[in-house]
């Protein structure tokens, strides 16, 4: 604000008229500049040593130093808020409670935004949620540079109203020629949109809506249906559980769309001297046979045998006295099942009606608690049938239109080409799409959709359980949802919005609150009718179930944990995302045992660096052939053969994100198993980039401690838990007692710790993708993955046994006497068994109290933080890399290039539609510094600033990491442990707590549990 | 120095019919005559090497570290193991100037100079390897503990690289400053001696105004003996601090504390595996020959054949500890090391190292001039090998197996240490050509002693 204030300079100035003052005024210098003094004086002038060059000179320098002064810095293109948004408070992190339903992935989920950014998706635990690796890289796709970007008319950009004005009138020429309108769709699980489907059908007339799902489990939705009369999947609440037996079911994995591990990892974690007793029987090494207790590696068309055994054994009572090894684990496992009796419970994967009505008939048989018939999930809807029926209609020109929201067949489809032709002859061809890929290329119309981030919805993931979806940004592009579409077409003005509003208030809400509902994301119908149990004959599925083909080699089709049925390839995180069970990323491959890989000639080798090439074959399943990588695969059953389902995409990506073969034009008839299966050999080799190279533990049982529930139950923990000894003083004393340095004291403010619970990790991979999305990790690529630099902070660690347990392995390293022996005895422990035990181990910075890695530091970059964290000053890393090479646990990580904003690295930091994820409260580090886990420091920051500015204590438990968070199964908690009421206090002094490798004397603040395995076969 | 008796039995230091102005004739001539063929072959091949070098470091630093074979697990390999090996090779030159000084060793006076002058320039090699193996070198000087205005920051005193940054700092000025002085009274008579105005004038600022008085030769023995006593345990501490770079750490295979003594007595062993390498080729090609003699390459060859042996029995001390310690990660790194995949370095090692030494028990094979020549190779690979060895394979297995890798160059890691080579060399051959290479001031000071000739007119009446 100017001042009115007035200076008086003298009094003067109080005079009107004064003649000095208005001198003053009008005249700037009073008195004269004398020019003529300097410029008259010739005589002064010329004996100047200043010429008029020298002049001009200092003149120009002047000017341009004083230009160059007055130069700005760079400009950051950073706008503030002229008028501030009232619900934005930069810095902040705002929360919207959504669903995600893409038709493969169902999951309610919290999604924090900042400064009207989505950047992150953590679970949202009132709704009961769940996220696995996927859903947790889902937002990355949000930031996708590739999107479809706007409606399309044969390959042309159009505008929303020309593109309508024309599927409209085409509709109304299909409708007038009386042919059928087909709507094809992912399982959507929404009730509104089945409402408005069902509005179209009313404009239109004669529209069916046909289901699909890539990945099929249609053979459990039937067989569902024909024993409860409803076409939809049980659920299962593994926590229940006893005795848990799998044939062929990944149910860790995707198996029935997933989501099981939190219940299973609770029944796994002894309580009062019980756990769970899981036995899987299966082909491929799956995320749930690794977890087993005990684990048949059983072909595929010997599943089925050992399904009916079991049925029989179970259900009928009848043992087969065959002496085959499977019958006896079979009959085994049926005096579990029903000493267990209403405890325990079948699940199958075998693609076939009437194997799933066997594994429903014993679950009915025995009474179980674990399945759930009544609250069922509407998770997989897909039918095979009237897909065909759908496929056949169209090529013989039975269909008018097609209109696809939320799939891709024609990359999915097994018989794609058929489809394609089909498109061909229908009049209308429509594809609602989020990117430009196979079959948005294929069809007449493809429409750009929003990401779930961006769009409204509703979704029934189970029955009773009414979930939301809320857009969380303005729609980046020129995009419009299927519903909105549908809803214009079918001459409607009002707004999907505006529809599921008056739906819900009308269906569903039952007078509650809507605004409730949307800010929950869920709401959960007071009840449900009961359904009776079955009263359908299973006896007459067992005579189904007679013939099945079997040969030499049988081909299982899988779902990987990263990618699953493709739609997000795209996503570099995903790509990146070493497969848990081979820890190789960016690429399927054929996974073969080593027994097989012998018969056929194929191998595999480390080259010079270290990295794992495999030989190509030639697969050829019915006919149909694709030269393939062989990864051998420990615990593959012979005789079998797995291959992951949704790599091979080639439209709509950037090239890098081009990886694998497309392995759905094997899944004929929508079967995962097939048995016309030829392998040749061609010559060359595949680089495959894998993260982990040694698979085995070499005998090192401190790293992964494990014992038996037996001996845990029956023993001391110093029997199964040892505490490495050390002399000190000629004594054997406890390594733990033993102190090079002195501590300080860390009983006052917060001292953090992180707990991993080895019994509940099952390995699945999602606090690995919540790390990259909270701190900023970049994607390095497939290259630099090979070459051992991975960048990911935390990761999860895959050991295979040598012999048949670890304990085993312990054994066998113990039994090596003498040089020669120990010799033998290590290097035969390179190689692990043909069907090991497997154990996981989630492995991040672990926060030493006594860090090697700060010692050595030269310009103490690293240094330790006063709740126990291991700090990283990245503007002070010089990168001499000595921290790296002095961590027992490898956990660092180096910058070796400039990985953001690098077209080296065309990932998502190199746009800046894919660097909208970056985190803002995490630096982006530059070349050259060494980064790791920082025990997501600014979470735990941002908690205790919460807690200040509201006047009050941390709660208990409120202090949480991306991982923890991410964490399904609970097996990671994180927390104070000077409070003493945070559960991971208790954690620590837990008799199953050990630190990592103790005899270093490192003192770790993450704390690992002794991994207990059932072994008690009856 | 003043000349003393010297018994009949010891062999003359000199050969041939020496005056002192031969050897002031024959110490100028190579900078005083033109350079021939050879001598432009070596530089050209050198500089080439060296400009190789140079664009690959340039490379390196523009586009980043990931430019070489290193990965997570293995985060230092061709980088530290060029520093120890230039390091090691430097110890030679201290240890002959200043420690066979103090002991009053007269032969060091044939070869001291250029052992000094291969110190210095192996050193300023190593020197290079700790700077641009930083993922950022231009924050280089954070090492340095410079005040600042950010309170309470500075460097890391706890850290061996911290420790090395003095050490090899300290090293070098030392060394820098004991030639130099050495070098006074010669420049002064490369001074006297040239007749171009330039190289006058040159050697003039480089002789500092040496008169030749005999106070200026009083003050240049009492400087020669402080530095000498000064640098004496410089030869001692500087690889010990080296070895700590590992000893200190806790990986398996590096955390020893047998690693000082043997650091330094491989230093000393491939220190005069590289005089022997240099001098061999010099005496020939200066025409030198009367003044480093078959007793000067005899006497190093005994020096390789105890420090050889001495990394012998630490080789076997670390083996025998490993399994005697009861540490399983301790007895697999060692393991691994003989057994793994790198068992051809271990081997190449042990056999350059340990085996190839012994050979020099037999007095027709040390006095052999071209086997001299070929264990002095054998054994600078074998050394290098050692560094491989002892840092990558240490590395590459350590605790966790799952982190397990392997290691392999690439051609910006071969460039780099290629080009040290070819920078030594360029540096070297540059020296040969324009400094004494013969510390004739010192030389003329044995040759009534030590001199055939004198000898032979001394004693002759005992043959």
């Amino acid at each position: 604000m100017a001042s009115n204030k007035k200076y008086w300079k003298s009094v003067e100035e109080l005079k009107e008229n004064s003649l000095v003052v208005d001198t003053l005024k009008n005249n700037e210098f009073v008195e004269e500049i004398p020019t003529d003094d300097f410029l008259g004086d010739k005589e002064n002038l010329e004996a100047s040593s200043t010429t008029r060059r020298d002049f001009l000179k200092y003149v120009g320098f002047t000017t341009a130093a004083a230009s160059l002064a007055a130069c700005e810095g760079p400009v950051v293109k950073s706008i503030p808020y002229v008028i501030k948004p009232d619900d934005i408070i930069p810095g902040v992190a705002e929360y919207y409670a959504t669903t995600m339903a893409n038709g493969f992935d169902f999951a309610n989920v919290l999604v924090k935004v900042r400064e009207g950014r989505p950047i992150k998706i953590e679970p949202n635990k009132e709704a009961n949620g769940s996220t696995n690796a996927r859903v947790q890289a889902s937002v990355l796709s949000l930031y996708d540079s590739l999107r479809l970007q706007g409606p399309k008319a044969n390959g042309e950009a159009v505008s929303w109203d020309k593109a309508n004005e024309e599927i409209v009138s085409k509709l109304n020429e299909v409708k007038a020629a009386g042919l059928p309108i087909a709507v094809l769709t992912g399982t959507c699980a929404s009730p509104s949109t089945k409402k408005i489907v069902n509005k179209f059908n009313d404009a239109f007339g004669n529209v069916s809506h046909v289901v699909y799902d890539a990945v099929s489990e249609s053979a459990a939705l039937d067989a569902f249906e024909a024993a409860y009369g409803e076409r939809a999947l049980p659920d299962y609440n593994l926590e229940k559980a006893d005795v848990i037996v799998s044939i062929g079911a990944d149910f860790l994995g995707d198996w029935q769309g997933g989501g099981f591990d939190a219940g299973y990892a609770k029944g796994r974690v002894p309580v009062n001297g019980k756990m769970s007793r899981h036995v899987q029987f299966e082909s491929n090494m799956t995320l749930s046979g690794a977890n087993a207790d005990e684990r048949i590696m059983v072909k595929p068309s010997q599943q089925n045998l050992a399904l009916v055994k079991l049925y029989q054994a179970v259900v009928k009572g009848i043992a087969t006295r065959e002496a085959s090894p499977l019958n006896t684990a079979i009959q085994k496992v049926a005096a579990q099942i029903k000493k267990a009796g209403t405890k325990a419970v079948v699940l199958t994967g075998i693609q076939d009606k009437n194997a799933q009505l066997l594994a429903l008939a014993i679950n009915n048989a025995i009474q179980s608690e674990v399945i759930d018939v009544v609250k069922t999930k509407n998770v997989r809807k897909g039918d095979d049938k009237a897909v065909a029926q759908l496929i056949s209609d169209m090529n013989a020109g039975k269909i008018g239109a097609v209109i696809i929201n939320n799939s891709n067949p024609v990359y999915s489809l097994p018989n794609s080409n058929e489809f394609v032709e089909g498109l061909k002859k229908v009049k209308l061809s429509v594809a609602f799409s989020m990117q430009d890929n196979e079959t948005a290329n294929a069809v007449q119309f493809a429409l750009a959709t929003p990401h779930y981030l961006e769009s409204w919805g509703d979704v029934v993931i189970k029955k009773g359980h009414y979930s939301l979806m809320q857009p969380t940004i303005k729609p980046l592009f020129d995009t419009r949802q299927f519903q909105d579409a549908l809803l214009t077409w079918s001459g409607s003005s009002i707004a999907y919005y505006d529809f599921i509003k008056e739906f819900w208030t009308a269906n569903v809400l039952n007078g509650t609150s809507w605004n409730q509902a949307l800010h929950d994301g869920i709401y959960t119908a007071q009840s449900v009718e009961e359904l009776a149990t079955s009263e359908f004959d299973f006896d007459a599925a067992i005579q189904g179930m007679g013939k099945t083909k079997s040969s030499d080699l049988e081909l299982s089709l899988y779902i990987k944990t990263g990618m699953g049925d493709g739609q997000m390839a795209s996503n570099p995180w995903l790509q990146e995302f070493p497969d848990p069970i081979t820890r190789t990323s960016w690429d399927n491959y054929l996974t073969m045992s080593k027994a097989d890989a012998l018969t056929v000639g194929v191998m595999n080798e480390n080259v010079a660096n270290g990295a794992l090439n495999g030989s190509l074959v030639e697969l050829t399943v019915n006919g149909v052939s694709e030269v393939l990588p062989v990864l051998i695969q420990p615990g593959q059953a012979i005789g079998s053969l797995g291959l992951a389902v949704g790599y091979g995409r080639s439209q709509g990506l950037k090239e890098e994100m081009q990886t694998g073969k497309n392995a759905f034009k094997f899944y004929k008839d929508f079967n995962t198993t097939q048995t016309d299966v030829s392998v040749k050999v061609v010559g060359g080799v595949h680089e495959f980039a894998c993260v982990q190279l040694h698979n085995t533990l070499m005998g090192r049982g401190d790293i992964i401690k494990e014992t038996t529930l037996e001996e845990f139950n029956t023993k001391d923990s110093k029997e199964w838990n040892k505490v490495p000894v050390v002399s000190m003083d000629h004594k054997e004393v406890e390594a733990t007692s033993v102190d090079l340095w002195e501590s300080f004291d860390r009983t006052t403010g917060h001292h953090f710790n992180l707990s991993i619970d080895l019994n509940a990790c099952t390995g699945c991979g999602a606090c690995v993708i919540a790390c990259h999305a909270e701190n900023n990790v970049p994607v390095v690529g497939k290259e630099e993955i090979r070459k051992s630099r991975d960048m990911h902070w935390l990761r999860i660690d895959r050991y295979y046994s040598h012999e048949e347990d670890f304990a085993g392995d312990n054994e066998k390293k113990e039994n090596g006497t003498g040089v020669i022996g120990f010799k033998d005895a290590m290097s035969e422990l390179e190689d692990p068994s043909e069907n090991p035990s497997v154990a996981f181990q989630p492995v991040m910075c672990q926060h030493c109290n006594h860090a090697p890695c700060e010692t050595v530091c030269p310009v103490a970059a690293t240094s330790h933080g006063r709740q126990g964290q291991n700090q990283m000053a990245y503007n002070r890393c010089v990168g001499t890399r000595y921290c790296a090479n002095n961590c027992p646990y490898k956990v660092r990580r180096f910058n070796w290039f400039k990985y953001p904003e690098n077209s080296e690295f065309d990932y998502y930091m190199n746009d800046d539609l894919g660097r909208m994820v970056l985190n803002p409260d995490v630096t982006v580090r530059s070349r050259g510094v060494m980064e790791k886990c920082s025990m997501c420091i600014q979470m735990t920051q941002a908690t205790i600033l919460k807690a200040k500015k509201e006047g009050r204590p941390v709660n208990t438990n409120e202090f949480e990491t991306a991982c923890s968070n991410a964490c399904s199964t609970g097996a990671m908690v994180f927390g104070d442990i000077n409070h003493k009421e945070d559960t991971v206090a208790e954690l620590t002094k837990d008799e199953r707590a050990y630190h990592l490798l103790e005899h270093v004397g490192t003192k770790p603040n993450v704390v690992y549990h002794v991994k207990v395995r059932n072994t008690q076969e009856a | 120095m003043s000349s003393h008796y010297e018994a009949p039995i010891r062999r003359p230091l000199i050969v041939g019919d020496k005056s002192y102005h031969d050897i002031t004739v024959e110490v100028a001539a190579p900078v005083e005559g033109k350079a021939n063929k050879l001598w432009w072959t070596a530089f050209t091949i050198a500089l080439l090497a060296f400009l190789w070098g140079v664009g690959s470091i340039i490379y390196t630093i523009g586009t980043g570290i990931g430019v070489w074979g290193l990965n997570k697990t293995v985060g230092w390999a061709w980088d530290i193991t060029n520093f120890v090996w230039w390091v090691g090779i430097g110890h030679a030159g201290t240890l002959i100037s200043a420690v066979l000084l103090l002991f009053r060793q007269k032969w060091r006076m044939g070869i001291n100079r250029s052992a000094e002058a291969m110190t210095i320039f192996s050193v300023v090699q190593a020197g290079l390897f700790p700077v641009i193996h930083m993922g950022r070198v231009w924050d280089a000087h954070f090492v340095l503990p410079i005040p600042n205005q950010f309170g309470s920051l500075w460097t890391n005193f706890n850290s061996p690289l911290l420790w090395d940054v003095f050490a090899i700092s300290t090293y070098l000025s030392v060394s820098l400053v004991f030639w130099w002085t050495g070098l006074l009274p010669d420049f002064a008579m490369l001074r006297d001696r040239a007749v171009k105005p330039f190289q006058k004038k040159i050697y003039s600022l480089l002789s500092f105004g040496w008169t030749g008085r005999a106070k200026d030769w009083q003050r240049f023995e009492e400087v020669s003996l402080v530095l000498a006593g000064l640098a004496t345990p410089l030869v001692l501490s500087v690889h010990t601090i080296v070895s700590f770079d590992f000893a200190t750490s806790v990986i398996p295979g590096w955390h020893t504390t047998i690693f000082p003594p043997y650091f330094v007595a491989g230093a000393v062993f491939s220190g005069f595996a590289m005089v022997n390498t240099l001098l061999i080729i010099m005496r020939k090609v200066s025409n030198l020959e009367a003044y480093i003699t078959k007793q000067h390459i005899e006497l190093m060859n005994i020096v390789i054949m105890i420090t050889g042996s001495i990394v012998g029995c630490a080789y076997i001390t670390e083996l025998f500890i490993a399994w005697y310690s009861g540490v399983e990660y301790e007895q697999y790194a060692f393991l691994n090391r003989a057994t793994g995949p790198y068992w051809w370095a271990y081997l190449l090692m042990m056999s350059c190292n340990v085996f190839s030494p012994q050979f020099m028990w037999s007095k027709k094979l040390r006095q052999s001039i071209t086997f001299s020549f070929i264990i002095s190779i054998v054994v600078n690979i074998g050394m290098w090998f050692e560094r491989f060895v002892i840092i990558v394979t240490s590395l590459h297995r350590d605790y966790l197996p799952s982190s397990w890798t392997m290691f392999s160059p690439t051609f910006v890691d071969i460039g780099i240490y290629v080009g040290t080579i070819g920078f030594f060399f360029v540096l070297f051959l540059l020296y040969a050509r324009t400094f004494p290479v013969i510390a004739q001031a010192e030389v003329k000071s044995i040759l009534k002693s030590s001199g055939e000739n004198y000898k032979k007119l001394r004693d002759g009446n005992h043959e």
